[in-house]
Formats: C-alpha cells, structure tokens, sequence
C-alpha cells in the first residue's frame, strides 16, 4: 500500500473515465451493438470480436425514480436520483441520477458527469457516475 | 404415449412471519402434511427436489432427515422467485423419462428482513446504489403505465383485489382487505410504488407429491406442463437486471417464453385457462404478467380491471389465493404456494376463494436469474 492514498478512487475499475466524462463499452465488430459494463463477449451475438468504445456523454431520459431507503451496501446519500438513459448508440444504461429532479420527463436529454459517491475509511474520495440534465 | 403426472398429494406451511421456527421445521411441516396426503411414507417415493435461494447448504437434506426419509437422491435447487416451480419441472421430468414413479418436490424459505440483499450483484454495484430491487420494480411501473395508459389508481386497483381474495385464504400473511386510498395514502417507496403494492419478503413453506399416473381417474388433478424458461439478452428493465441494454420491443420475455411452451405441451391456449396464480412481487408486475401470459393483449388492463374479470367471481379469477400481495414471498416456497392453491381450486375446495367450476389452471413466477416458470394444471 501507498503511504499517501490516491485522493480520489472509481467505484469500480474500468466502467468509466473522467476527462472527458465518459463509460467505457465495448462494441461488436460482429453485429455492431453496444455493450456496458465491457465484455469479452458481446452479451447479444456471442462474438468475441470487440472492440473497446468510450460511449457518448449525453443521452435521453427513457425511466427515472427516487430511492429514499439506502439499499443493503450502499455508500452514498439518499434520496438519489435512479432510471434509464438511452445513448445515441442505441444502449440503455442503468444509472443514477443528479438529485431527483422536478424537471424529469421523457425524453430530457441529459449529461454524464462524475461526481463523489462517498469518502472511504482513509479519506479517499470514492467516484460514480451519473447523469443530470 | 406420453406419461400422465398427477397430483398425489399436497402440504403447505402458512406464510408470513415465525418467531422461533427454522426453516427446516417449516419444510417438515408442508412435507409431512404433503406425503400424509399422498399415503406416501418411506420407500414410497424415489426422489426429491427442493426448490429454496437463503436455506443454505443441504437444505432438503436436513428436512428430510428430521423425518428419517434419506437415502433417496436429494437436490437442492436455487433458480431465485422460481426456484420451486424448477425443483416440479425437473421432479416431472423424472417421471415422464421413466427414472422414477413417485417424486417429493418442496420450497421453503425463511427470508432476511428489510429489502432483500443478494449475492446476485457485485459488492460495488451495491455500493453504487445500482442494486436497488425496488427501484427497478418501480421503473418497469413507470414504463407499463407510460406504454398501457395505466395510472397509480389502476396499480391500486390490483391491491385492492388481491387483499380482498386473502381475507379468506388461512395461509396468507395479510388477510385485512385494503381499501384504494389506503394504498395510495401508504409510504412512496419508490415512485410510483407505495408500500402497500409491493409484496413482503416472508417465510414458508409448500409441497407436492408428484406421481406416475395410472389408468384414468375422473377428479384427478394433473400436470399438464411445467416449463422454466430464462432471458433472452437486451431488455434492460427485465429480471436479469443488466446495466445495459437494447430496444427490447421485439425480444419476448421470459414470462412469454415459458407461457408458449407451456400452452403448446398442454395443448391449450390463454382462453382454456380457468384460474390463475401470477407473480405479483409489485401489483405492476403482475399487471405485466397478464400481457405476458397471454391473457389479454398489450394496454387491455384498464378494461380487464373495470370489467372485474381477474377478480373472483369474474370471467377469470387472477391470484385468488390474495397473490403474493397478501401472502408475502417466500422465494423457494412461492412458486409451489401457487400449486398448492391451484390443485385446492381444481379439487373445488378453497372454500370462499372457489372459481366455480374451475377445470384448468395456471400458475406463473419471474424473478432473478432472469427465471420464468409456467405451470399448467387439469383436472380430468
Ligand atoms: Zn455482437
């Protein structure tokens, strides 16, 4: 271990980047859908030729609710934001969203934007991401 | 000539909530009740199947030791709100392959508290807040309600219908009827589901002696198909629970899935059918069902809901057991709580909660995995 802990850590390796805010997918070389978290196999044709995509930052709102009882291993605040975006690539990811918003309806486009989830025991920064309008 | 696998017998553990019993005393109490009605004792039976997801390892074993009936083949089977409807369709497996005459099938569970917590999802995605099951309840409700012209009230609706089938069912866990503006005055847990429509995980226990039928029989209940189906990859908001998906407008569902294959071995369509026990974890899924199922067509809710059709003493009764709505979920037991209540209907003694002259019922479970099971009975 690191003396000085990295200041900020993913919720998880590998599902996003930071500059410029993005998911990290994959895309079939075989039947050309999209595919998040990334995979090995494409999860809709079983090909394993993909290739690794960062996915479009903004989408359209397709679902959205409010979660007020922090569910078994959760980190974070609640009430958060949670629902579906549809990419221009024709992937709907599940995801949270900015604080649950008066403004949502169907259709809104929204944005992808890394924000803090929680601080760890050692201070670090724990990153998410989630999308706002 | 195909085999004929009849309902030999029948035992169930009421659900609900038990201070002080394990769920092997609950298991042993629907199994004994099941093989006392089959007159099935030791030796009787050459198999069994238990369906259960929380009871650990060896389950069935410890049921069927606490009543000195091993040495049989034991397997315990985990396929989530399905998981005893799996533990029957591999149960009549055996019998329609000729591997055995007689087979005990049972689920039971004794459900963690609170919003359930599975080992399905990754410590993180928890730790996201992406494994949030209600929230994926409530926006597959806000989808069919969107997509079917369906409004909160109809969601209440179901409720309603449900809690007052359960007033009259002695294993339900809730059996006070609820009235519209109760369910929709009850705690938002999760827009637009209120306390009241969603179901309560719970305890139980349900079983089933499965046996080889011979000659024929009038009266006699029997299995005319027990299908279990999983997903097909690309419908986001489906059981499976993906963090990614596709437009799902043309991939069937494994509720559908499982309903076609279940009406083609039964030779039988939706309209045949007489009575049916559906999931109904949140009273939007089992709205969602009734599509599924066949049972009427895509946005025809509304008009099944005012023409009291699904309600008992209507066209065709949904969940007269009061649904998981009343009786909670037990996981492992549900889906054999739903054939307990089916082969009570098809026997014509559920007393209050009878469909007069019921014939031939289905029973239907989706959950986790994804898994979708279909069961269909007769009575000859
Ligand atoms: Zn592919």
């Amino acid at each position: 271990m690191n003396d000085l802990p990295a200041s900020t850590r993913p919720v998880h390796e590998g599902l996003f980047q930071s500059d410029p805010p993005g998911l990290l997918g994959t895309r079939c070389d075989d039947c050309s859908q999209h595919a998040f978290p990334r995979a090995t196999t494409c999860p809709y044709c079983g090909s394993e030729r993909v290739t690794d995509v960062a996915l479009s930052a903004s989408g359209t709102l397709r679902g959205w609710t409010t979660v007020t009882t922090a569910p078994p291993g959760y980190g974070g605040a609640v009430p958060y934001g949670f629902g579906i975006v549809e990419l221009p690539e024709g992937l709907r990811v599940i995801t949270r969203l900015a604080t649950p918003d008066q403004r949502f309806t169907y259709g809104l486009p929204v944005r992808l934007q890394i924000v803090a989830l929680h601080d760890a025991e050692d201070g670090t920064t724990i990153e998410t991401w989630e999308f706002a309008p | 000539m195909s085999v004929d696998v009849e309902i030999a017998g029948i035992g169930i553990h009421p659900f609900g909530r038990f201070e002080g019993r394990t769920v092997t005393d609950m298991g042993v109490s629907a199994v004994r009740a099941a093989l006392a009605e089959a007159g099935v004792g030791r030796g009787g039976f050459q198999a069994a199947f238990c369906g259960t997801a929380y009871a650990g390892v060896a389950a069935g074993h410890k049921v069927l030791g606490a009543l000195a009936l091993t040495g049989i083949p034991i397997v315990d089977i985990e396929a989530g709100c399905a998981s005893g409807a799996a533990a029957l369709q591999l149960a009549a497996g055996a019998i329609r392959a000729g591997q055995h005459d007689c087979v005990l099938v049972f689920g039971m569970e004794k459900m963690p508290k609170g919003i359930i917590r599975s080992s399905f999802f990754e410590p993180w995605r928890e730790e996201a807040g992406l494994a949030a099951t209600p929230a994926y309840f409530a926006l597959r409700a806000q989808r069919l309600l969107r997509e079917s012209g369906l409004t909160p009230d109809d969601l209440a609706r179901v409720v309603v219908k449900n809690r007052r089938h359960g007033v009259h069912n002695p294993n339900a866990m809730f059996r006070k009827e609820v009235t519209a503006e109760e369910v929709l005055g009850s705690r938002l847990v999760c827009d637009p589901l209120r306390l009241f429509m969603l179901c309560s995980p719970n305890e139980g226990a349900a079983a089933v002696v499965l046996r080889r039928a011979a000659g024929s029989s009038a009266g006699r209940v029997t299995l005319a198909s027990a299908v279990l189906r999983s997903h097909l990859p690309g419908s986001v908001l489906g059981e499976a629970t993906p963090l990614s998906g596709i437009d799902d407008s043309a991939i069937p569902p494994p509720s559908t899935l499982a309903a076609r294959d279940a009406y083609e071995e039964a030779g039988i369509g939706p309209d045949d059918v007489d009575v049916v026990e559906c999931q109904d974890t949140d009273a939007a899924r089992e709205l969602l069902a009734w599509e599924e199922l066949g049972l009427c067509a895509r946005g025809e809710q509304r008009s099944v809901l005012d023409a009291g059709d699904a309600a008992l003493g209507g066209r065709r009764p949904v969940n007269p057991s009061g649904g998981l709505l009343s009786k909670g979920e037990p996981l492992g037991a549900s889906g054999l709580g739903q054939v307990v209540e089916l082969v009570e209907q098809l026997r014509g003694i559920a007393g209050p909660r009878q469909v007069e002259g019921a014939r031939t019922g289905l029973a239907h479970t989706v959950g986790r995995g994804a898994n979708a099971s279909v069961t269909i009975l007769t009575r000859s």
